[in-house]
């Protein structure tokens, strides 16, 4: 069954519409890959799976449980919002990190919070467990010896991996990418889609943003091209990025060609 | 005593007039500012003009003429004696024209400040499940302090010269003091106030280089 239902997500910006009737389910344990060209709305259906971004029209189910329902009001509340988001992790474009924390703070901050408010006063035992925790998914990440260091003192790539460590702390059920790798310098995306290829290896329910088509190929279990706010074509990347029924997949695929 | 050692003591007398009126504006017109930053930054448009609108009255008009209307005007328009009488009430007005004037300025500093942090920190603590007062408090809150530290060093440091200003409702601050002897032929006790003007101002200098530093950990 599926684990994540999105059905009929529209979404418009002061009158355009960025998302048109946006449909799609994904399995547990799977990689959705999404491409597409600039402007379609990557960004924009990640952003309302995670609560950045309200749809105007649409459900999305989680385990068949509705998780949000643009036409029920009293899921716009924040503290409603607060805890549905929590099933999806987001690894942004530009990282986003911390400057002022470590790298390991940096993992921890939000896992703290969460105890602290469970708790009151976070126990020296909840401390420790979160830390060793935060140390083991750096170390998961290959930057055990980078916990204590600040997010200026990392390379681009040494920094989203510890923005994916952070997003997985708090164990979301769907983590998403928006391209992961497109501020990055071209020798340093290797080792962030490394890290993303482990992650799906051992099955972690996933939907990536991203212009690289033989990751996407590699990697995805799905691939769902979108185009002026709609998906044009799905299914296997075989046949997405490989043999692409439609005129406007196989146009947008041919600028990619060196790369499949 | 000689008459050195009066003088001398007279001044010192002046200036802790002026530190008071100092660290009272700061003490308050510091979290007042925060308040006139939330309320310009309001989605709520009656309350976003409202205090945008106080900040422009106040940082478009002169100090000096805010001290005036602030301790007069409750009188002038019959509202009673809102500041007490004697030179208590006039120092309580001065203080609270002060406060109003450096909070307006504090307020355009924060605001600044608040603007200038990328819209991802916010959203990245948001999707982290961060509420609205966490975000602010453990994610902006210490970049926002390092970006504006050279502006409000600058403010700070304005604040100290500007509380010679109170003078105008007849507060004995020190170079309203360091006058009464120019009358008698002395000179050195006005030039003496800058030294004392000087020494507050250096001490601030170093205060805000040694925040500066305590924040160079990090890149904001
Ligand atoms: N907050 C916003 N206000 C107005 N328009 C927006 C907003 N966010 C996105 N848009 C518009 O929506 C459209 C889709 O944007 P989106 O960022 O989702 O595209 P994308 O597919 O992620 O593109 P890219 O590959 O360049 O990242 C664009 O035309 C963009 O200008
Ligand atoms: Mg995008």
């Amino acid at each position: 069954m599926a684990i994540l239902d999105v059905e009929g997500f529209s979404k418009s910006f002061a009158g355009i519409q960025v998302l048109r009737d946006i449909s799609f389910s994904l399995d547990e344990g799977r990689a959705l890959a999404i491409i597409g060209s600039s402007g379609s709305g990557k960004t924009t259906l990640l952003r309302c799976l995670n609560f950045l971004e309200r749809p105007d029209s649409g459900i999305m189910r989680l385990r068949g449980q509705v998780l949000f329902d643009a036409q029920d009001a009293s899921m716009q509340s924040e503290q409603e919002i607060r805890k549905r988001r929590l099933n999806f992790g987001m690894v942004f474009q530009s990282f986003n990190l911390f400057p002022q924390y470590t790298a390991l703070e940096n993992v921890t901050l939000a896992s703290e919070l969460l105890a602290k408010e469970r708790e009151r006063k976070l126990s020296p035992a909840s401390r420790r467990a979160i830390a060793e925790r935060g140390r083991e998914l750096l170390d998961r990440m290959g930057l055990a010896q980078k916990a204590e260091n600040y997010p200026h003192q990392l390379s681009g790539g040494q920094q989203q991996r510890v923005a994916i460590a952070r997003a997985l702390m708090l164990n979301p059920t769907v983590l998403c990418f928006d391209e992961p790798t497109s501020a990055l310098d071209p020798e340093l995306t290797g080792e962030v889609l490394r890290v993303i290829r482990g992650l799906a290896e051992q099955n972690t329910t996933m939907i990536i943003v991203t212009h690289e088509m033989a990751f996407a190929r590699d990697v995805a279990d799905r691939v769902l091209f979108m185009d002026e706010g709609m998906i044009v074509e799905e299914g296997p990347p075989q046949q997405v990025i490989l043999s692409p029924r439609e005129e406007r997949t196989k146009q947008f695929l041919a600028r990619f060609s060196g790369d499949r | 005593m000689t008459d050195k050692g009066i003088i001398i003591s007279r001044l010192l007398e002046g200036f802790a007039l002026n530190v008071q009126l100092f660290a009272l504006t700061l003490l308050f017109s510091l979290p007042l500012g925060l308040l006139i930053a939330f309320g310009t930054m309001s989605r709520l448009k009656p309350l976003s003009w409202m205090t945008a609108g106080l900040v422009w009255v106040i940082r478009g008009t002169p100090l000096m003429l805010q001290v005036l209307v602030i301790y007069f005007a409750p009188g002038l328009l019959g509202w009673g004696p809102l500041w007490g009488s004697g030179s208590g009430a006039r120092f309580t007005a001065a203080t609270a024209a002060f406060v109003l004037n450096y909070a307006c300025y504090f307020s355009e500093i924060y605001r600044g400040g608040i603007q200038g942090i990328p819209k991802g920190q916010t959203e990245a603590g948001q999707v982290l499940g961060m509420t609205r007062s966490q975000i602010f408090l453990k994610v902006t809150l210490l970049q926002v302090i390092k970006r504006i530290l050279p502006a409000m060093g600058n403010e700070v440091m304005t604040l100290v010269k500007d509380t010679s200003l109170a003078r105008i409702i007849s507060i004995k601050e020190i170079i309203m003091m360091a006058q009464e002897y120019t009358s008698k032929g002395l000179i050195w006790p006005l030039f003496s106030t800058g030294v004392f003007f000087l020494v507050f101002i250096g001490a601030l200098t170093l205060l805000f280089g040694w925040l500066e530093k305590r924040l160079d950990y990090f890149r904001a």
